[in-house]
């Protein structure tokens, strides 16, 4: 608990000092200090954006009351420390789900809204910043700034997808839905290549509103991009409809040696993966949490990859230049050996986000885990962005550690629009990368 | 399961997770915390998580215990209301006590005399009133009250009064079907630690609030939290003091 990392463990960097915070009617002078801050919810973020080598980083996770859900208008209200496994603890149980979520519910509000974070409903939902109504902000100068899409919307917008950079968010607002159970009703449709995935996918996105797909990378030729499309929808069921089961959590405790993950027990694992579902089209019923955290019951699942760490690589590319950058990123992956022990795919809907760094935009998304082997995997990634690239795609920040400026400045065109709403005493690793 | 709570110094992490308990349960909670603006902030977090009724009071036990009676303002609040948590403390800072007297009388003040009256007080109207289930007194004192030692001697001698105050009390009423109940937590992982490097000997407030809540429906005695505390201080209460004087804890 005491050294803090980010969730891919690498870059490893020293902090000036870590400022706990607990009560917002308490914060701390930021103004006065002498380094540069920045908020740090549960450490999520996979690279440097949660960090601050040098600075200072203020700790947001025992901020996390509740201020009032009004169960009527759909509307909850927290402090921005709140994770999102605390906040269903307390809306499943009414018939409640929040708007979005990721892969972890480990994350925090203040967390989610920094990175204007996206999940498996991205195609019929948008992002969660979509659905923030208002925030508040805490400044370096004392001031406490109201935002809205009808109260300074400029830093509203800059501040959804900001990376923390704009100032503290101390409370949010943000509209939450209404579910008939905890359950899910789950299909999944094998795909023998990524031709077939883009098929798939075209005909079953409007069915579901909620839709990842986990593709094999470790297979070359023929099947090149064969996973599974998992589609699913909240169902009504009989009795118990709220009920938590039981979850078996297990943690990994010690990290494990690096060659754990080799390309022998990736291949194995991806080939179980997909021969696991020897149907071509299965349909079953499943609770929210394997359903949308099947990561989360393993505590500390990043120490899989061993002491140095892993980068995960997260593009996003549109669907002109899909097809055939898909094949291009997959083919490289699957020739470089170093096959990822996750990868998923995923298509991006064309509702606009927010933020003016949002990184969803309309196309496919595909993400990959590679354990840090220095020189030889940051070559690979450097050949992945030349693909990118060259199909007018880009990274997600709060995946990356090591992306070009000139990559990240060229895709993000709002980005000097942004610069203006910076807090002048936040900054990060990752700010610091891109603005030097 | 008590229906109705009322906690001394709220704004603790152990303290606010066994409220957040409670209040998912729909009970009825009478908090206190020095600020009204932390009162407000917890009575809508407690709210919001599904608490029946929430009464707060501005309380500052450094000074207040001596001048008002805290659980007769509970008992005109929730007159139900038969199980109280005293959670409130410091954690001295032993350098700056063994230097200062007057800090070290003050954090002895709030961490066992105003504890001391706050009990009394709930002692006396728990003794004398009929209530729907078994009222119940409940103290978190801390491992470091097992033994004097050289680096935190002063938050020690405080808990220690505590501990053997409640050993008393609880030997009194048993007679009259009250509860005592001791807490022992070890390292926990609070804003109170923030500043001491962890290591896996700490535990989470969630982890302790859930082991507070079990004692406290059980009517156990003592509890340590987590329970291998229990062996550690056994062991370290065993070590003879000619042997104890010379090592470095």
């Amino acid at each position: 608990m005491s050294r803090i990392e980010s969730w891919g463990r690498t870059p490893q960097v020293q902090h000036r000092d870590i400022v706990n915070l607990q009560w917002r009617d308490a914060l701390p002078d930021i103004g006065g200090m002498s380094e540069t801050v920045l908020p740090f919810g549960n450490g999520r973020s996979y690279g440097d954006s949660c960090l601050n080598d040098g600075g200072v980083l203020l700790r947001t996770l025992a901020m996390n009351h509740l201020i009032s859900i009004d169960e009527e208008a759909l509307l909850v209200r927290c402090e921005s420390g709140i994770t999102f496994a605390e906040l269903l603890s307390v809306l499943v149980p009414r018939g409640l789900f929040v708007p979005v979520t990721p892969g972890t519910k480990m994350l925090t509000v203040g967390g989610a809204i920094a990175n204007d974070v996206h999940g498996k409903n991205h195609h019929s939902a948008g992002t969660f910043g979509c659905h923030v109504t208002r925030f508040e902000l805490y400044r370096s100068d004392g001031t406490v700034k109201m935002c809205s899409p009808a109260e300074n919307p400029e830093l509203f917008s800059a501040t959804i997808g900001g990376l923390g950079l704009t100032g503290l968010i101390t409370w949010a607002e943000f509209t939450v839905i209404r579910i008939p159970s905890a359950f899910i009703r789950q299909e999944n449709f094998r795909f023998a290549n990524i031709d077939e995935y883009l098929a798939t996918s075209r005909e079953h996105d409007a069915v579901f509103p909620y839709v990842v797909s986990w593709i094999d990378c470790s297979v070359r030729g023929k099947g090149l991009g064969r996973g599974i499309y998992m589609g699913g929808s909240f169902t009504p069921v009989e009795r118990d409809a709220f009920n938590e089961p039981p979850v078996r959590t297990r943690s990994l405790p010690v990290e494990m040696p690096s060659w754990f993950l080799n390309t022998l027990t990736v291949r194995l694992f991806n080939f179980g993966f997909y021969h696991k579902q020897w149907r071509r089209h299965s349909r079953f019923r499943v609770h929210y949490n394997p359903f949308f955290y099947p990561l989360d019951a393993i505590h500390g699942w990043n120490k899989l990859y061993g002491r140095a760490g892993f980068y995960q690589y997260q593009c996003v590319v549109p669907y002109a230049t899909a097809p055939q950058a898909l094949h291009e990123l997959l083919r490289t992956t699957a020739k470089s050996g170093k096959a990822s022990f996750l990868a998923v795919l995923k298509n991006f809907g064309a509702m606009s986000s927010p933020g003016m760094l949002s990184f969803p935009a309309e196309g496919v998304t595909l993400s990959m885990d590679f354990r840090n082997e220095g020189g030889a995997t940051l070559k690979l990634m450097n050949e992945l962005d030349t693909i990118v690239r060259s199909a007018g795609g880009r990274l997600y920040p709060a995946k990356d550690a090591r992306m070009s400026k000139d990559h990240f400045l060229s895709s993000n065109p709002r980005w000097d629009e942004f610069r203006k709403w910076i807090d002048p005493r936040f900054s990060s690793t990752f700010y610091r990368r891109m603005a030097d | 399961m008590a229906t109705s709570l009322a906690i001394i110094g709220a704004t603790s992490a152990i303290a606010q997770e066994v409220a957040r308990i409670h209040a998912s349960r729909g009970a009825s909670l009478f908090v206190t915390a020095r600020s009204p603006e932390k009162c407000a902030i917890i009575k809508a977090d407690l709210l919001a998580r599904g608490a029946r009724q929430v009464d707060t009071a501005v309380f500052d036990a450094q000074t207040d215990f001596n001048t008002r009676d805290i659980v007769r303002e509970i008992a005109a609040a929730q007159p139900e209301c038969c199980a109280i948590l005293i959670a409130h403390g410091v954690l001295s800072d032993n350098t700056l006590c063994a230097g200062d007297e007057h800090r070290a009388v003050s954090d002895f003040t709030i961490n066992a005399t105003s504890v001391i009256a706050v009990c009394t007080q709930a002692a006396r109207w728990y003794e004398s009133h009929t209530f729907p289930s078994t009222p119940c007194i409940a103290v978190i004192s801390s491992v470091a009250g097992d033994r004097g030692r050289g680096s935190n001697y002063y938050y020690g001698a405080a808990k220690g009064a505590v501990t053997i105050f409640l050993q008393g009390l609880r030997n009194r009423l048993f007679k009259k079907g009250i509860h005592v109940v001791t807490i022992k937590p070890g390292f926990v992982d609070t804003p109170m630690t923030a500043h001491i490097p962890k290591n896996p000997l700490f535990a989470s407030p969630q982890n302790v609030a859930r082991a507070i809540v079990r004692a406290m429906e059980r009517g156990t005695d003592v509890v340590y939290v987590p329970g291998f505390w229990r062996y550690v201080m056994l062991i370290i209460r065993l070590i003879p003091e000619r042997v104890f004087k010379r090592l470095g804890l």
